[in-house]
């Protein structure tokens, strides 16, 4: 399993053609606490880009980028009615959505761990 | 100048502080051509005394509600509100803060707001209120646009039995977002076919009971064949003082429902300001224009209550914020919740049935009266009577004259609907006497004839 | 020599005063903890007496409520008490400076309640026969010439509820007239640092908001706003003076390259507090301005409303004002009801924006601050609105950090949050420490174009020995903070009635309403 990273603050974790998507820990730590997750619903196409989820702390709102292009096919409910996960283990059970890989090459757009952290050092 | 503290000493001594020589250097940055160097053409400042003698003048102009036999309704009406009411909300704690964003120091303001979100749920039947918006037709125009969230679709079906008003608002607020609306014609009887108007490309559709016209709407129909076609069905009442005798919307089956709450608490003030009200099913909350209040604890534990989900209001969501509303109905609201404070369930109800009562007994005399026909079989505090023949705005005009204020005539808010220049609604409340309505009767017995 | 005040202590005793004193209710002395009406009142409890007539047959057909409402009432003494110690819980205007920046929390003079309360004013339904309401319809034309005249615009559109309502209105009306001139435009520019109702207006016209972004200084450069010009903008939405506090030195030039690219400029009013006597809008090539009354014009704020937004607009937009609206022809006004009569004078209302005639309520209040203020009072207020500003600015310069330098501003001063780096204080906790100081703290956070924003506006209601308390008690405090007294701030507020309250709390898990308790069952009863 290979995990990269957006400048957006997403990670994406591809296990075959499975890529696992949720928000970083930097991410979380700059929303503050976690209230409310609106996840889509399985079977959506999501375009590389595309707005996939959208996740709010008190005072903020932010929408969550498909960081690739796929399927929607699994969704994290758990996140619906426990928001505070996101603060929690981000990059872990608080994944936002699982969806099918439609182009491996978009991988290429992103970033690997030691970069992602090197990008988040420079802001 | 009585509201300007400081004195010119106090100027010169702060100029001299901030370091410049005028006062117009710190206007430097308008551009000249804009700069205003003479006075504008207008009055010179005036003492109290003088504005009040200006004002009263103005308004001696007009005829005050309480000085005639009074029937207009048609969306705002006149009750009597208790004297205590004007005393709490002009409490200077309440009167001059500001919209409770710090929730330490105006707890006041938001504790209030959470009755009147629980007042407004309960009569309604609904899950949660919102803490108002503008004015009930504001109100409906949002309801419109939620549904089209909510929905994922544009079309709106709207009732001919609509408030004219609501339903232009409606209107303007779709051709300017580029949705769309079916629109039925006036309907004061409750006969229009609406059900077969409701299809899958429909998002919304709107009906008030008791509608303009008076006639009181069953609404369960309509939500059952809305449900099935994936439609919401949103519930408008002008008058909310009707919720204390009629089935609230809510146990209809309504998934929003919005009014107007001005009855309660507030003077008719030509119009305004009035107070939205705005409800709708927990499922929706998140898709819901307007503020919100709720319950929390503090650091000691202690409960207290804050505005809160604001990630869907303009001030944080910005362009994809849910409305672009931002202050509410504010003070309008507070009135309307003390006055409904001091009702409770025993108050509200009789006062639903004294202005019952007021209609049933106007509409016995003026529907003998020939060449008048009672156009409503079931109605609450308001009617719709048809002139036979008669242009009912003169009709109006000439009883005006005659110092009683008749009613609505249709088509001076509807004027682009048919057959409704002799429609004339009318409004009864626990203010009328038995005099006035005899006056009422008599004198359109006489004008009529 | 005779004994009758049996020896009572006047003097307080030191042993009684301890950091900390807990009593029996949890009250404070003043400070009395208020439950909730539906955890005092009861259903069969009044305090209004109603008769109700027997001697009817109702005719509610098959119509009639059968569940209770569940609403519980009080008698008036309770009610009285309640609101009476829930008003006590609130800051206000009327109890000391209110610097919120942006908001304008302004004296609010008492003559202008009482006027209306007049009930030739609050006693008339809006759809009285027009002769009966002559004044009321004098009193909205004397209040549009006045903001006609210190707008410098060509005409007015009363009927917005509020200035959101208003920047809605204003829009309408410029896509109307783009949809007269046979174009559809998809694109309205905002600046960075604008109030979210711009954007959120935009977006609910179906624009799609492109931003500006804001030069060093805070303001707008003609020609970030010249490059995002094309045939596709609508309008351009404008702040002036803008939320940083600062005029737009180049409106001029933005408001013509906007003209020459076929769109529109909206202004956004809520500053025009700042230059009333002192500037024409209609001077500076605005096409729409709303103007809140309820912040220029002391119309007062009420806990969060209710407010008002009339619209003045340009010669050609004019026309496509909404009904009802007052028809100005020289010396004469003219109600113009329906869009019929508006066709009949050449125009072509885009619609109507609420049920009635707007907020005439807010109209005399607003119109009877004009007339005690007069053109010469109306100038003064607005010049001693920003000295009062510029004096807090070089109050605190040297202490707090000023994100576009030492510089003139108008009505407000913005300051950022540098000023706090390493003392573990932030914009809130310094916000929050003011409270206890017995200020409401200024807007915070906003604008969006500086970090940790602290945006104040002090209007022209203070007295000069009230700022300099304000300044002092600032200074204050930021010496504490640079001292790392961090609990002063992050604890605070330690004396409002109530602490610090847990937002995430309420948001995760929203209680919008009182639900009645279950009933304890009959087994955890035994």
């Amino acid at each position: 399993m290979t995990t990269y990273y957006s400048k957006d603050h997403e990670w994406v974790a591809v296990e075959g053609d499975v890529a696992t998507i949720g928000i970083t820990d930097f991410a979380q730590s700059q929303l503050g606490d976690v209230v409310f997750v609106e996840l889509p619903d399985v079977g959506k196409t999501l375009a590389q880009g595309d707005e996939a989820a959208v996740v709010e702390s008190v005072k903020a709102a932010s929408e969550v980028y498909a960081p690739i292009s796929g399927d929607v096919t699994e969704a994290n409910d758990a996140l619906v009615d426990a928001p505070a996960k996101v603060n929690e283990d981000p990059e872990g059970a608080a994944w936002f959505v699982k969806m099918t890989v439609s182009d491996k090459a978009e991988l290429e757009d992103l970033m690997d761990e030691a970069a992602y952290k090197a990008f988040v050092e420079s802001l | 100048m009585r509201y300007l503290p400081l004195s010119d000493q106090d100027r010169a001594d702060m100029l001299a502080r901030i370091g410049i020589g005028s006062i117009d250097d710190l206007f430097a940055d308008i551009p000249e051509a804009a700069r205003l160097t003479a006075p504008m053409d207008l009055p010179r400042r005036k003492s109290e005394l003088e504005v009040e003698r200006h004002l009263s003048r103005l308004a001696a102009q007009n005829v005050p509600a309480s000085s005639v036999p009074f029937f207009i309704g048609g969306g705002a009406y006149k009750h009597h509100v208790p004297a205590t009411v004007d005393h709490l909300i002009q409490r200077s704690e309440f009167l001059t803060s500001y919209t409770p964003y710090q929730p330490e120091i105006t707890q006041g303001t938001l504790q209030a707001l959470f009755e009147f979100q629980t007042q407004i749920a309960n009569l309604t039947a609904m899950d949660v209120a919102n803490a108002s918006m503008y004015d009930g037709s504001t109100a409906a125009a949002e309801a419109v646009l939620m549904a089209h969230r909510v929905t994922k679709r544009n079309k709106a079906v709207i009732s001919g039995g609509l408030h004219p008003h609501y339903r232009a608002v409606i209107r303007t607020m779709s051709e300017l977002a580029d949705d769309t609306f079916d629109i039925l014609p006036a309907d004061p009887t409750g006969a229009e076919d609406i059900l077969s108007r409701i299809d899958n490309e429909t998002s919304c559709v709107v009906v008030q009971s008791p509608s303009f016209f008076g006639q009181l709407i069953d609404l369960k129909p309509i939500a059952e064949k809305a449900h099935e076609c994936g439609v919401l069905l949103i519930a408008v009442f002008t008058e909310v003082v009707s919720l204390g005798l009629i089935e609230p919307a809510g146990t209809q089956g309504a998934d929003i429902v919005v009014g107007e709450g001005q009855s309660l608490g507030n003077p008719l003030t030509f119009g305004g300001p009035y107070v939205g009200l705005f409800a709708t099913r927990q499922k929706y909350i998140r898709q819901m224009p307007g503020r919100l209040c709720g319950e929390t604890v503090d650091a000691d534990g202690k409960r207290g209550f804050v505005l809160t989900l604001s990630t869907r209001e303009q001030h944080i969501r910005r362009e994809k914020a849910t409305s672009n509303i931002c202050t509410n109905a504010g003070l309008c609201q507070l009135a309307f919740t003390i006055h409904m404070t001091l009702l409770g369930q025993t108050g509200f109800e009789q006062l639903a049935m004294a202005n019952h009562a007021a209609a049933v007994k106007l509409a016995g005399m003026l529907e003998g009266i020939d060449g008048v026909e009672l156009l409503n079989e079931t109605f609450f505090n308001e009617f719709t009577l048809r002139l036979k023949g008669k242009d009912a705005e003169a009709i109006v005009d000439t009883l005006a004259d005659k110092g009683i204020m008749a009613g609505v005539p249709v088509k001076r808010i509807d004027p682009v609907s048919k057959d409704v220049e002799d429609l004339l609604v009318v409004a009864a409340t626990e203010i009328n006497t038995d005099e006035d309505r005899a006056a009422y009767a008599a004198a359109l017995k006489e004008v009529l004839a | 020599m005779s004994m009758n005040n049996q020896g009572r202590p006047s003097t307080p005793n030191e042993a009684g005063m301890v950091a900390e004193h807990k009593t029996f209710t949890g009250n404070k002395a003043l400070q009395i903890e208020e439950p909730l009406i539906f955890e005092t009142g009861r259903n069969d409890v009044t305090g209004v007496d109603i008769d109700v007539p027997l001697d009817f047959k109702p005719r509610l057909g098959s119509h009639r409520r059968e569940a209770p409402i569940d609403l519980p009432g009080l008698s008036e003494p309770e009610a009285m008490r309640h609101y009476v110690r829930l008003s006590q819980k609130n800051y206000a205007i009327d109890m000391g400076l209110y610097p919120l920046g942006s908001c304008t929390m302004k004296h609010n003079p008492r003559l202008n309640e009482k006027m209306a309360r007049l009930p030739g004013f609050a006693d008339v339904h809006p759809l009285q026969p027009l002769s009966t309401v002559k004044g009321a319809v004098e009193l909205i034309a004397q209040l549009g010439r006045w903001l006609l005249v210190t707008t410098g615009m060509a005409s007015v559109a009363m009927s917005p509820k509020a200035g959101a309502h208003g920047e809605l209105c204003g829009m309408m009306a410029i896509k109307a007239a783009l949809k007269a001139r046979g174009e559809s435009r998809s694109k309205v520019l905002v600046p960075e640092s604008a109030h979210g109702t711009n954007p959120a207006t935009a977006a609910l016209l179906g624009y799609k908001v492109v931003t500006i972004p804001a030069r060093e200084d805070g303001t707008v450069d003609p020609a970030s706003v010249r490059e995002l010009l094309d045939d596709q903008v609508a309008a351009i939405m404008l702040t002036n003076p803008n939320t940083c506090g600062l005029f737009e030195r180049d409106i001029k030039e933005i408001a013509d390259a906007v003209h020459e690219a076929g769109a529109y400029f909206y202004c956004d009013g809520a500053n025009f507090n700042a230059i009333v006597g002192k500037a024409k809008p209609g001077e500076l090539g605005v096409d729409a301005m709303h103007i809140n009354l309820h912040k220029t014009f002391s119309t007062p704020h009420g806990g969060g409303g209710p407010g008002a937004g009339p619209v003045v607009l340009s010669d050609k937009l004019a026309p496509f004002a909404p009904v009802p609206y007052v028809r100005f022809e020289g010396e004469t006004a003219e109600f113009i009801e329906t869009r019929a009569e508006a066709k009949e004078h050449g125009d072509t209302p885009f619609g109507r924006m609420t049920a009635f005639h707007g907020q005439m309520g807010m109209f005399i209040r607003a119109l009877s601050f004009m007339l005690s203020h007069g053109c010469d009072g109306l100038k003064q207020a607005s010049e001693d609105a920003v000295l009062n500003a510029n004096y807090i600015r070089v109050g605190l310069a040297d202490l707090m950090s000023l994100p576009f330098g030492n510089r003139p501003n108008m009505h407000e001063v913005l300051f950022d949050d540098s000023f706090l780096k390493d003392t573990g204080v932030t914009t809130l906790d310094f916000a929050k420490a003011m409270i206890d100081e017995g200020y409401h703290p200024m807007t915070m956070y906003f604008p969006l174009v500086v970090h940790g924003a602290l945006l104040i506006e002090p209007t022209e209601s203070e007295s000069l020995a009230s700022l300099d308390l304000f300044i002092a008690t600032l200074r204050d405090l930021v010496m504490s903070a640079k001292k790392g007294e961090t609990e002063r701030f992050t604890g605070a507020p330690y004396h409002s009635p109530r602490r610090r309250l847990d937002e995430t709390a309420a948001a995760r898990k929203p209680i919008l309403k009182w639900v009645r308790p279950e009933p304890a069952s009959v087994e955890a009863a035994e």
